[in-house]
């Protein structure tokens, strides 16, 4: 695996994406998952709730951000991985929030965006930091699992094995399941489901 | 100690511990369609890999297809395209593919079960979070992304976190005009849209085993809508006497054979589970949704919430949907004015959905203004119901008879609300701008109710025009 695909530590500016229960048709509306390309979508994030001008994503201070910090249960709803590429091709790198629909978190390791948890309070504490100093850098340390701003620290979650991954850079599903070629005929064959159910 | 369904077929798909603490899950059957494979495809190629095993493969097109005009070219072009690249990809790699000119394409989540592919005791993937439907059958079914889409084709292996599993007993019985919508709409409204981040949801109680295959499906369908990623119901008598004689179910000789295993694979008697939610079938009235998520919800005769008995996040929560909605705190949900009317997709598209609609509207005329969609799940649904005339009581009601296809669940294809239009809808998610237009508004309900809906104008207890 080349170095590049380490994860251990995202450093960039924050984004604050304020609400509960933000989903999938909000971050990618599904007339733009007509498409068979995954390029193109980064001009389309969360364009409906864009409407106004009023959303993050469109403050100039914002522009440059890498770290969306979010509310709880982000992602929720369609298994779309149109839409962390979409996120991701917009430029962010990595995500803080107080929960994550599993699926969406999921597609995120695949892509080798970390997704990293910390309190509600914590969270919006961060929020109103970014909103107070856009400029500042937040530090995404998964090794560590601490998130640096202001010159504080917060603790935050990740699960061992999906922390590993990204440390090791080894969060590209298929390089991890390839090499089990005949371990995997073995166990087809012994599904009761591929032989007619003869035992 | 007993083990569950899930721990069971767990263990049987498992290949082998990865480095990362996953598991290696072999997976039985993969559904593939024109959405979510087009990149895994193009991914494939560009590391140089065959589809491992094209006979655990099945593709058919749903989410783009029109429902009135379906002649090729499609009128939208890039429809057009991702129909191409399926037909193409499938051709190239060897996999059958139910397309728009064969009798058995559908929306996946009814086409899979309907053909018998859906069984007992397999681990099933397909890229759509509603995957969790086929756990009807005790399968354990994963809504996956692109990515994991490309990793089944190369290797029929995902790496996957095994779930913990909470067992939800619905007791007793539920009442006239209340149904299998309504209960999952209840218990995402009790456990919440994330309580089920973590679980497998297994299903049981009285309610639950006396429901039909048609019904079982809807409640595991929308499993997802709580957190909860794989949702199923223990197989019994009723599962396989609809599996018995499907085209891809096992031959008549190894069906007794395949009983065997499949009881084998049910939950045992005293299985351990991580939790265990209790909920009565009496208390279960017809459900709707009056927010953005699917657990804004209500029993028909009540109101939405009071804005000054929530604090913090649910009080935003709530705020953010009344102001979306545009709807008042306290306020009765019946009565509410509806525009559209949608009974379909891969929830409530099937012909027992279509039987209850048809009861209601027989004899009825749809409401002044009111735009009233009729979609079959798959041709075979539509078909049936044609043979019973279910479409001649839709049409002379007023409602339009459509071509099968997820139509206005998701509105990626032509039907799709207009401005702020308010539908009432027996699909799965009310999410802000799910049905097409950036402002549309949706209700999420019981096919019954939709079509008493579409019947009064308003929404309106199903229970008063039900004999």
């Amino acid at each position: 695996m080349e170095k590049s695909s380490v994860r251990k530590q995202i450093v960039g500016r924050g984004v604050p994406v304020r609400g509960a229960d933000i989903d999938t048709d909000r971050i990618i509306p599904a007339r733009y998952l007509r498409t068979v390309t995954f390029e193109n979508l980064g001009d389309h994030a969360f364009e409906d709730d864009r409407v106004g001008g009023e959303h993050p994503f469109d403050e100039q201070r914002y522009q440059d951000s890498e770290v969306l910090v979010a509310n709880a249960n982000f992602g929720c709803g369609s298994s779309r991985e149109h839409a962390p590429q979409a996120l991701m091709r917009w430029g962010i790198k990595a995500f803080i929030a107080e929960s994550f629909a599993e699926i969406f978190f999921g597609n995120c390791t695949t892509l080798g965006l970390p997704c990293v948890t910390a309190t509600a309070a914590d969270v919006q504490n961060l929020q109103n930091a970014i909103d107070a100093d856009s400029r500042q850098e937040v530090t995404v340390d998964v090794e560590s699992r601490i998130v640096c701003f202001s010159g504080r620290e917060i603790d935050v979650s990740i699960p061992d094995g999906v922390r590993e991954q990204l440390v090791s850079g080894n969060w590209d599903s298929l390089g991890q399941l390839w090499d089990a070629e005949k371990e995997v005929d073995v166990l087809a064959a012994k599904l009761p489901y591929t032989k007619s159910f003869v035992a | 100690m007993g083990k569950t369904l899930l721990h069971k077929t767990w263990e049987a798909h498992s290949v082998r511990q990865l480095a990362s603490g996953q598991t290696q899950l072999f997976i039985g059957l993969h559904l593939v369609h024109e959405v979510t494979s087009p990149q895994a495809f193009q991914m494939l190629r560009e590391r140089g890999a065959k589809v491992r095993f094209p006979e655990r493969t099945f593709a058919t097109v749903d989410h783009i297809v029109p429902t009135d005009v379906t002649d090729r070219p499609f009128i939208d072009s890039l429809a057009e395209e991702m129909m191409s690249a399926i037909e193409q990809n499938t051709k190239e790699y060897g996999i059958p593919l139910f397309d728009i000119s064969d009798h058995r394409q559908g929306v996946v989540h009814v086409v899979g079960p309907e053909l018998g592919l859906t069984q007992p005791g397999m681990t099933i993937a397909c890229g759509d979070s509603h995957t969790s439907t086929h756990g009807a059958f005790g399968a354990i079914a994963f809504g996956i992304g692109t990515s994991q889409v490309r990793d089944v084709l190369a290797t029929q292996c995902l790496a996957m976190e095994r779930l913990k599993v909470r067992r939800i007993n619905v007791s007793g019985s539920l009442s006239n005009g209340v149904y299998a919508k309504d209960v999952i709409l209840h218990i995402i409204g009790l456990l919440g849209v994330k309580g089920g981040v973590g679980y497998g949801y297994e299903y049981g109680g009285e309610v639950i085993e006396s429901m039909s295959m048609e019904e079982r499906m809807t409640v595991c369908n929308m499993a997802i809508e709580g957190g909860a990623r794989v949702g199923y119901v223990n197989p019994d008598h009723t599962t396989f006497d609809y599996l018995q004689g499907r085209p891809y179910a096992p031959a008549e000789g190894d069906f007794d054979r395949a009983i065997s295993w499949w009881q084998n694979m049910a939950s045992d008697v005293d299985a351990v589970y991580d939790d265990v939610v209790n909920i009565q079938g009496s208390d279960i009235g017809p459900t709707i949704t009056w927010g953005i998520t699917p657990g804004q919800s209500v029993s028909i005769d009540g109101t939405i919430p009071e804005l000054g008995l929530l604090e913090g996040d649910e009080r935003k929560s709530v705020q953010e949907a009344l102001e979306y909605m545009g709807f008042n705190e306290g306020q009765s949900i019946a009565g509410t004015p509806v525009d559209v009317t949608f009974v379909g997709s891969c929830t409530n598209g099937r012909l027992s959905d279509l039987r209850e609609a048809a009861k209601v509207a027989q004899g009825h005329k749809v409401a002044n203004g009111v735009k009233a969609l009729i979609v079959p799940g798959s041709q075979q649904v539509s078909a049936a119901a044609e043979a019973e005339g279910l479409h001649e009581i839709f049409q002379e009601a007023g409602f339009e008879w459509r071509g099968a296809g997820c139509s206005m669940c998701l509105a990626m294809n032509p039907d799709k609300l207009q401005g702020d239009q308010l539908c009432a809808s027996s699909s799965n998610r009310n999410f802000k701008g799910r049905q097409g237009s950036p402002t549309g508004r949706t209700m999420l309900m019981s096919p019954a109710m939709v079509a008493a809906a579409a019947i009064s104008g308003e929404v309106i207890d199903v229970r008063t025009m039900l004999n």
